[in-house]
Parts: C-alpha cells; sequence; structure tokens
C-alpha cells in the first residue's frame, strides 16, 4: 500500500485561543474581547474537541502542536496542560514534539512563561510587530518597545525556541526605517523571525479606515516591493533566510507546524473558526468549526463543535497543495502534484521560468526570489488550465 | 368596413421625452380602448427593453373607437413610430401610411432636434399637423414661448395649439376633438377597386410567424384571400386580418382607409420589405405604390462571446434577433484575437446597444464588442470599388487609390450659452459649418461631420459639454474622400485587430497616444512589462511600457487561509476568462470599447 498524501507533510493539533485584550486594527483572525472566561469550562470543551477528532485520525504519530489565537498566552496555564496531556494520551507523540504558543510580549504574560513550559509548551512565537513605541500605538498594540524586549529576554531564558512577528510596510516607514529595523531586530539572539507585510483587510478597524479614504501614507507598491527584496538581502546575510514568503530561520530553525501546512499535511484544528485538514477512509476532509465562541462553546459541549465537515476534491487539494507548497523555498514534489491530477503545462513552466520567477526541476517547481514577491500570479498561471 | 369620412389616420412626433407614449397611454385609455386593470405605462412598446429605454423601435400602431361631439363615432387610427435619431428612415416610412401628425412639444423645453428632423418627414408626407404643447402643468411651462418657436423655427401656425398634461389628462378630450376636426379622412379609396395595400411595417412572432402591418388603400383584404408581394414576388395565404386594440383582434375584412394586420404564415421578417404593395394574386392592381429603398446599416462591429464555448448561442440568439429585424445585418468573423463571432451592421449606436443589450439579456451571452467602424469606400487602382466594413481587413495600401468616408449632416439645437463648446466639439470631430442660426436663446448649428467621429462618443461628449441640454439629429449625406489611414495597436509586439482601426492623417497621433495612454491604464500589470505601440503601416506613432508587477502576493498563509485562498485564486481564474490573452498578456473585455472613448 502507498502511504497517503498527507503523510509527506505530517500530522498536527491547532489550537485555536478566541479572546484577546483588546482588538488590533489590522487584525482579522477569529479574535474577540471579552470580559470574563470560564477557564473550565473552555478547557472540558476543548478536550471534548480533542477526542472527537482523534476518533476520525487514527493510526497517526503527533508531531507539532500549535497554540493560535487570539492570544493564547491568556489562557489559564492549566488549560494548556489539560489539552497537551489529553493529546498525548490520544495519539502517540514524537519524541521531539513542537509545542509552540502565541505570545503577546508584556510583562503579565512573561510572568506565565514558565508554567506554560511546565505544562509542555516548548517554543514561543512573540506578536512584537514593531520595535518603535510610536509605530505600536499605531498597530494597536498594548505593549511598548522596551517591554516586548524584556519579555523576549524572558522567553530567551525559559524556551529553547523563541520566534517573533515584525509588521513592515507601515504608515510612513521608509524602505530605510525598515532596513535599520530589521537589524536591530536580527542583533538579537534569535533564530526565527516572520516578516509580515502589513496587509490592509476588509472588515478590520484599517480596512474602514482605509475605504474611507484613511491610511493614507501607507508605501505604495513599489516601496513595498523594495522592502521585501531588501528583508530578503539582509536576513540571508545574517544566516536566516526565508523558508516561506514571510519566514525566516537559521537551518533547523523553522517552524514544524508550520511546515505542516505548506507540505499540505493533515491538521486537526480545534477551538472556535479552526480549520482543519483530515485524511480519512474516503480521502481528504476540509473542517471547519462554528466561528463565535459562544456558539462554539455550546455546540462542543453539545458534541460536535464543527460547522462544516466536506470532502475535497483532487482537483481541490491540488490547488491547495500548489498554492501552500510554492509558498515554501523547497517548493513542490511534481510527482505528489501530478498524483493529485495536477500537471502544469510546459509552455506555462517555460514561460515563467523564462522571467526568471520559477526553478523548474525534473522533480520540483519552486519560485524564485523574484517569483515570491508575485507568487499570486505565478499561482494564477499554473492553475490557469 | 367604415365610411372613410369617419376614419382618420396619424401618427404623434415628438422629442424623446417629450411625452409621446405617455399621451398615446391616455388617449388608449380616454376612449375605453383597453380596460383600466390592462393598463400598463406605455402600452405600445412592447419590447422590455423599448419600455425601458422609453424608445419604440418598430412601428406600432393601435385602434381607437372615438365617439365624437358632433355624435358620429371615428375610427382612429394611430401608428406609434420609433422617435431615435437612428431610426429616422423608419419613421418617413410609417409616415406614409397615415395623413396626420400631432406635433407634440415640451412646453418648458421647447422644440428640439429630433421634433424637428422628425416635423420634416411629416410636412414631406403632405401631413397635416396639430401642435400639442405638453406638460403644460409644470411650473416651468411657457406656452406663449414655445408656440413662437413652433411658428419661428418650424414655421407652422401654432396659435391653436391644444394645452395638455398627458400626466394628469388635462385636454386629453380636445386633443381627440381636433383629431377628428383637423386632420383629414383618408384620401380616395374605392372598396370595389383591386386591392392596393401598403406594407407598413412586419414583425415576429414566435407563436404566429410574421405579423405583417397593412394600409389599405383601394380594395379590401379578408382571411381566405390570396395576396401577392408586388415587389418580392411572393404569394401566400391570408389565414388572419385584424386589428390592434392594442391586442390583436380579428375582423372580417379591411377596407380603404384602414390600418390593420395581416398574418399569412411568412416564415421570415426578410421574406417582407416594409413599403411594398400587396394586392389580390387574382386580379392586381395595375400600378404599385412608390415603394421605399431599404435601410442600409451604417455602423458595423464585431460581437464575440466573451466564453468562445458559446459562439453556436450567439448563432441562434442572433438569427432569431435578425427574423425580427430586417435592418439588421451579420456575417461569421474570425478574429485571430477574440476567435470566432459575427460582424453585425446596424443603423446606429442605439441600435447596436439594443441588439447587444437583448443578446446579453435575453440570451445569457456575455459579450466581447469591438470598436464600432463605419463603412470605407476603397477605390481601387484597378478603378473598383470596395466597402470596407472591418478595418482590420485593410488590403495593402499599395493598391488602393483613395479613401472616402461616409459623411452626415448633423443638427444640434443649443442654448446659447453652450454653443461655443458645441461648436470646438465639431471643429475637433472634423466638422465644417453649414448654418448657424438663433431662435430666441436657442441657436441651432447645422455641421457636416464625417460619420467616424460620431459613432462613436459624439453624443455623450455632445451631452457633456452642454450638460445634457444639447439635442441631436442627423441625416447621412453620402461619402467623401479623404486623408485616413489605419492605425494598428500593438500590445507585447503583436498586433491587436480588434483595436484597429481608421484615423485621419492630422488626428492620427493625438489618437494614438491617446489609445496607448489608455489602454496602459486598462490593462492589468503582468508579471513583466508590455510595450503598448501605435503604428500607421510600419511606423511607431506612440508608445506607453506598462511596468511590470512588482508584488502581489499574500502575506499570511496558515492552516486556517487554505480553503479562503483557493476560492479566491479559483474567482480570480474565473476573472481570467473575462480577459482575452493576446500572446501571454490578458487584456480585459472592457478595454476594447472603453480604450475608444475619447476624452477630449
Amino acid at each position: 500500500m502507498t502511504d497517503a498524501d498527507w503523510q509527506a507533510g505530517g500530522f498536527g493539533l491547532y489550537v485555536h485561543w478566541p479572546f484577546c485584550a483588546a482588538k488590533c486594527p489590522y487584525c482579522d483572525f477569529n479574535s474577540h474581547v471579552t470580559a470574563h472566561v470560564d477557564h473550565g469550562r473552555w478547557a472540558r470543551a476543548l478536550v471534548s474537541e480533542l477526542r472527537r477528532n482523534a476518533a476520525r485520525t487514527p493510526d497517526r504519530v503527533l508531531n507539532t502542536v500549535f497554540f493560535g489565537g487570539g492570544t493564547p498566552s491568556l489562557m489559564d496555564p492549566s488549560t494548556v496542560d489539560a489539552i497537551l496531556l489529553e493529546a498525548r494520551s490520544l495519539w502517540p507523540a514524537a519524541n521531539d514534539m513542537e509545542v509552540t504558543l502565541e505570545a503577546n510580549p508584556t510583562s503579565v504574560e512573561a510572568g506565565k512563561f514558565r508554567a506554560f513550559r511546565d505544562a509542555g509548551v516548548n517554543r514561543v512565537s512573540m506578536g512584537v510587530q514593531a520595535l518603535n513605541d510610536a509605530d505600536l500605538r499605531r498597530l494597536g498594540r498594548l505593549h511598548s518597545a522596551e517591554e516586548a524586549m524584556a519579555a523576549f529576554d524572558v522567553a530567551r531564558n525559559i524556551f529553547d525556541r523563541v520566534s517573533f512577528d515584525l509588521i513592515y510596510a507601515r504608515q510612513g516607514q521608509t524602505l530605510v526605517d525598515w532596513q535599520a529595523e530589521l537589524r536591530r531586530a536580527l542583533a538579537l539572539a534569535v533564530d526565527h523571525l516572520s516578516l509580515y507585510q502589513l496587509t490592509i483587510e476588509p472588515g478590520t478597524a484599517f480596512g474602514d479606515r482605509h475605504a474611507r479614504g484613511g491610511l493614507r501614507d501607507l508605501p505604495d507598491d513599489d516601496i513595498a516591493a523594495d522592502m521585501y527584496d531588501a528583508t530578503q538581502e539582509i536576513c540571508e546575510s545574517h544566516g536566516m533566510p526565508a523558508y516561506e514568503v514571510s519566514n525566516h530561520a537559521a537551518p533547523g530553525a523553522e517552524s514544524r507546524h508550520n511546515l505542516i501546512y505548506w507540505r499540505y499535511g493533515d491538521y486537526v484544528g480545534i477551538g472556535p473558526g479552526a480549520h482543519g485538514r483530515i485524511t480519512g477512509p474516503h480521502g481528504r476532509l476540509a473542517t471547519e468549526t462554528h466561528r463565535m465562541p459562544g456558539q462554539w462553546l455550546a455546540q462542543s459541549e453539545a458534541g460536535n463543535g464543527d460547522s462544516l465537515t466536506e470532502p475535497l476534491s483532487l482537483a481541490d487539494q491540488a490547488a491547495e497543495y500548489l498554492m501552500m507548497s510554492l509558498r515554501l523555498s523547497e517548493g513542490t514534489d511534481r510527482a505528489r502534484l501530478k498524483r493529485l491530477g495536477l500537471e502544469p503545462e510546459a509552455t506555462t513552466l517555460q514561460h515563467l521560468s523564462g522571467l526568471g520567477l520559477l526553478r523548474v526541476t525534473e522533480t520540483s517547481l519552486s519560485a524564485t526570489m523574484a517569483g515570491r514577491r508575485v507568487l499570486n500570479a505565478v499561482l494564477r498561471d499554473l492553475l490557469a488550465g | 368596413m367604415t365610411e372613410l369620412s369617419r376614419i382618420r389616420n396619424f401618427s404623434i412626433v415628438a422629442h424623446i421625452d417629450h411625452g409621446k407614449s405617455t399621451l398615446a397611454d391616455r388617449l388608449i385609455q380616454l376612449t375605453g380602448t383597453v380596460a383600466e386593470r390592462d393598463m400598463q405605462e406605455q402600452l405600445l412598446d412592447s419590447m422590455d427593453i423599448e419600455r425601458e429605454r422609453g424608445i419604440t423601435i418598430k412601428a406600432n400602431t393601435v385602434r381607437i373607437e372615438y365617439p365624437a361631439q358632433d355624435g358620429h363615432t371615428y375610427i382612429l387610427n394611430l401608428i406609434d413610430t420609433p422617435g431615435h435619431v437612428d431610426f429616422g428612415y423608419e419613421v418617413s416610412r410609417s409616415m406614409r401610411a397615415v395623413e396626420g401628425s400631432l406635433l407634440v412639444v415640451d412646453a418648458s423645453q421647447g422644440v428640439e432636434a429630433q421634433t424637428l428632423a422628425n416635423v420634416y418627414q411629416a410636412i414631406e408626407a403632405d401631413h397635416e399637423i396639430v401642435p400639442v404643447l405638453n406638460k403644460i402643468d409644470l411650473p416651468a411651462a411657457d406656452p406663449d414661448r414655445v408656440r413662437e418657436q413652433i411658428e419661428d423655427v418650424i414655421g407652422i401656425e401654432a396659435h391653436d395649439a391644444v394645452e395638455i398634461s398627458a400626466k394628469t389628462g388635462l385636454g386629453i378630450p380636445e386633443v381627440l376633438e381636433a383629431i377628428v376636426k383637423r386632420l383629414p379622412p383618408p384620401h380616395g379609396g374605392d372598396p370595389d377597386a383591386p386591392l392596393k395595400a401598403m406594407l407598413v411595417d412586419s414583425k415576429y412572432d414566435a407563436y404566429l410567424g410574421v405579423i405583417v402591418i397593412v394600409r389599405i388603400i383601394d380594395g379590401t383584404l379578408k382571411k381566405g384571400d390570396r395576396i401577392r408581394m408586388m415587389k418580392t414576388g411572393g404569394t401566400y395565404d391570408v389565414d388572419d386580418v385584424g386589428i390592434y386594440r392594442p391586442a390583436m383582434t380579428s375582423v372580417k375584412e379591411l377596407g380603404p382607409g384602414e390600418i390593420g394586420y395581416l398574418n399569412a404564415s411568412i416564415k421570415q421578417v426578410r421574406d417582407t420589405r416594409v413599403g411594398d404593395t400587396i394586392t389580390h394574386e387574382k386580379r392586381p392592381c395595375d400600378k404599385a405604390l412608390p415603394g421605399f429603398k431599404p435601410s442600409v446599416p451604417v455602423v458595423f462591429c464585431g460581437l464575440f462571446p466573451v466564453d468562445s464555448s458559446e459562439f453556436e448561442d450567439l448563432r441562434t440568439a442572433i438569427e432569431k434577433l435578425a427574423l425580427n429585424d430586417a435592418s439588421f445585418s451579420y456575417e461569421m468573423e474570425t478574429s485571430a484575437a477574440l476567435g470566432f463571432g459575427f460582424r453585425c451592421g446596424f443603423l446606429g449606436l442605439l441600435h447596436l446597444e439594443v441588439v447587444r443589450d437583448r443578446i446579453e439579456r435575453e440570451y445569457d451571452i456575455e459579450l466581447i464588442t469591438t470598436a464600432p467602424s463605419v463603412v470605407y469606400h476603397l477605390h481601387m487602382k484597378d478603378g473598383t470599388m470596395r466597402e470596407l466594413h472591418n478595418p482590420a481587413d485593410m488590403p495593402d495600401l499599395t493598391h488602393v487609390s483613395h479613401i472616402e468616408e461616409p459623411r452626415i449632416k448633423a443638427t444640434i439645437m443649443v442654448p446659447d450659452e453652450y454653443l461655443g463648446d458645441v461648436l470646438k466639439l465639431c471643429q475637433e470631430r472634423r466638422g465644417i459649418q453649414l448654418d448657424l442660426t438663433y431662435a430666441g436663446t436657442r441657436a441651432m448649428a447645422v455641421y457636416d461631420l464625417p460619420l467616424n467621429e460620431v459613432v462613436f462618443d459624439f453624443y455623450d461628449r455632445l451631452k457633456s459639454v452642454t450638460k445634457g441640454y444639447a439635442s441631436f439629429d442627423y441625416q447621412m449625406e453620402g461619402y467623401r474622400e479623404d486623408n485616413l489611414q489605419k492605425m494598428q495597436i500593438l500590445v507585447n509586439d503583436e498586433p491587436v485587430d480588434a483595436l484597429s482601426m481608421m484615423v485621419h492623417r492630422d488626428r492620427a497621433e493625438q489618437r494614438g497616444r491617446a489609445m496607448c495612454e489608455k489602454l496602459k491604464e486598462l490593462i492589468p500589470r503582468h508579471m513583466f512589462k508590455i510595450p503598448i505601440q501605435a503604428a500607421i503601416g510600419g511606423r511607431v506613432i506612440a508608445r506607453e511600457t506598462l511596468s511590470a508587477m512588482r508584488k502581489d502576493v499574500t502575506a499570511k498563509c496558515y492552516g486556517g487561509d487554505a480553503t479562503r485562498k483557493r476560492k479566491l485564486l479559483d474567482k480570480q481564474k474565473a476573472g481570467k476568462k473575462k480577459m482575452r490573452q493576446f500572446g501571454k498578456v490578458d487584456i480585459p473585455q472592457e478595454a476594447f470599447i472603453s480604450a475608444l472613448k475619447m476624452d477630449s
């Protein structure tokens, strides 16, 4: 018997904690601000969802767990502990299982880091976002740059692996500003960085402001492109090449959980609005849970938090595999893509490689640096056939 | 059969929006021709598009029975004619079937260019004309001024014009009395003479086949008669004769002076010729009516399905539309860029838009419309003349001796404060001023213009420079030689045939530059830079470069984003279908039309 497709990517668990202390104006994730959370009730619901999902994903080794949000560093460490304990009892865990938790870099949360480590978290990803206070305020962040650095130091001492996020192409930011800020970030003892271009998403506070003609001093596409190029160059010279469109790591320090998404493995998603990809006896399923925390809680307690369980056609799987894997510098396995029924036309491949956007070998397709910058257009061409 | 002295046949002449259809509705309503509950706005305009655009495309007729103040009941036959300039020729034909006209003028706006064009046709057809001032209830109504204007500009007596409000019904009884008292009954007409009837118009009905509107001159027409069309020679058995009230109502016979319909199992509208004389096969009349020359398409464009798999559907749609519209011509066309489609000929831009809308709406086929072009006359060195319907078909210039283009005589009426802008616009479009007169604060400019310069966006420009206050009408004036050249557009070094156009040498560079600039805005950035050039012969006269797209990537894409991202790509893929590929360049369909809209 040949291996199922997902096995090329591995198997992970995503846990969504939907609550935040405040909503950031750029964020379009499923996050909510609420005065009171019944932590015990949430822990029990998450654990029951875990069991329900384990029943449909037997015979898997759990490679990674990721607590995302929202702000999972607001979770009670006992909740994290209960979930990890249950997960380890439901699936055999890999020896080097990666357990990541997203954290806001405030002193309050830093105070909980030791408890998170004791529960089993071995990697934190910190939402630093900017290294100067004026920009942090404009991004709606509740911490100062100094506080973030202090929290980072605490994390560095407690966890094996620490990553942080920065957002660039911010209002009023120049290329030179960004280059300097990025060099400061790289000077910290960090082996993983997520560097995102600020994206104005509809339905966010920034989206509304932008639609009304606000946020005028955002860098234009050409400057954003220059910033992207500079980012690649600077990170590479610091030994932190991009292994994905917006993610940089020292070799070996990549986020193994996120690699499961990009290598199109299987993942179980629990918590409000979490998505999953699960291979069952009849093929691959896309799963989604109820987005609103109250509804999710009630449905999960009633036995099923899913709002959607949908079989994915082979063509959908091929499209998803291609668009996820081309984000990675390692690229796409052509044989695997072909097994999913997709073989891009030779003329398209020639055209894209002729433009210097795509590297084509017998066995793989990968976007060049220039190609990653216009990846949506490259994907449109590859999927057009 | 009705006594001739109790029949009145008439049409209504008006500028668009001056209330022609509303007046017709009121006449029908007041005489009880239609039950109140069946009343809907603009009864006579049967097609949706006609109703929507407030225009009439085909001639319609209705019989109204009116008990007049003299105690007699009169038969009033109204022929409703197309009002738009594109269909001017049809107007003149319908006018020949009646003896009088109501001239409807908006009492606040006064005489407009279209009023003029149509009323002259009525005068040419020897009509008695009753002026009617509509919208008299509006605060801005100035009936005295408009009366004066009718007398000054048109030159007909207007002191006894009927003042009405078609909207409220005010004055409608007076209009009916005026029709009876002031319009003449049909001339002569012998019920016992051999049948002589005028084919006024014909339309296709999905259930009944072709329905022919006829005006009887002499003789009588009955069900079961075998008739002959004197021009086309076709013979048919009459299945039914009747009148419109406005619903089709069978009658025993139609006699002299009457207007009605006949149904004789005629397959398509093309088999009938408007203006033809209908007579009995056994006992024909000796002399046919003078007849009309058929209307000729003056504007051509290519219609291509956006989705090339819908070509056969488009063929079916076009064939069905042509069944009912003899003035619309089509032939298959192949474009390197757009695939299979049809080159279609129209009476004017409105006609083009109506046909295009109907295909898109009634047959649900999305279309790419290429730049409209007029018909050029190519005089070849060997002495022959060729018609050029599509600039892409321009032959090698070494064989061409000279090129002629169609000209029009345009009449523009405008408040004098906008006159300067109008004259400037006409000048820019290579116009030659023929006449300029004033009536009160309105000016009337008459220009000789190349149809080519008018066909595309002249009317839009005219409306915009005059804030909608100008009115415009034109007639064809024949062909004249000028210095014309074919301009090609090259996108990424490949000629795009659908964007080829004929231009005057003096305007070539300006148009070429404008086209390239416009296309640079309309074509989305690609992954590579794209030169856009305008060329005449091998010579590039304008060039723009569309720079390459620098950044188009989703910053965050994790497990929760896969579905949304895939759906987005699917949507973009569908969007790509709406573009046409020229080599490696995707050109959005709206570019083919928008690129030609000039801002100056």
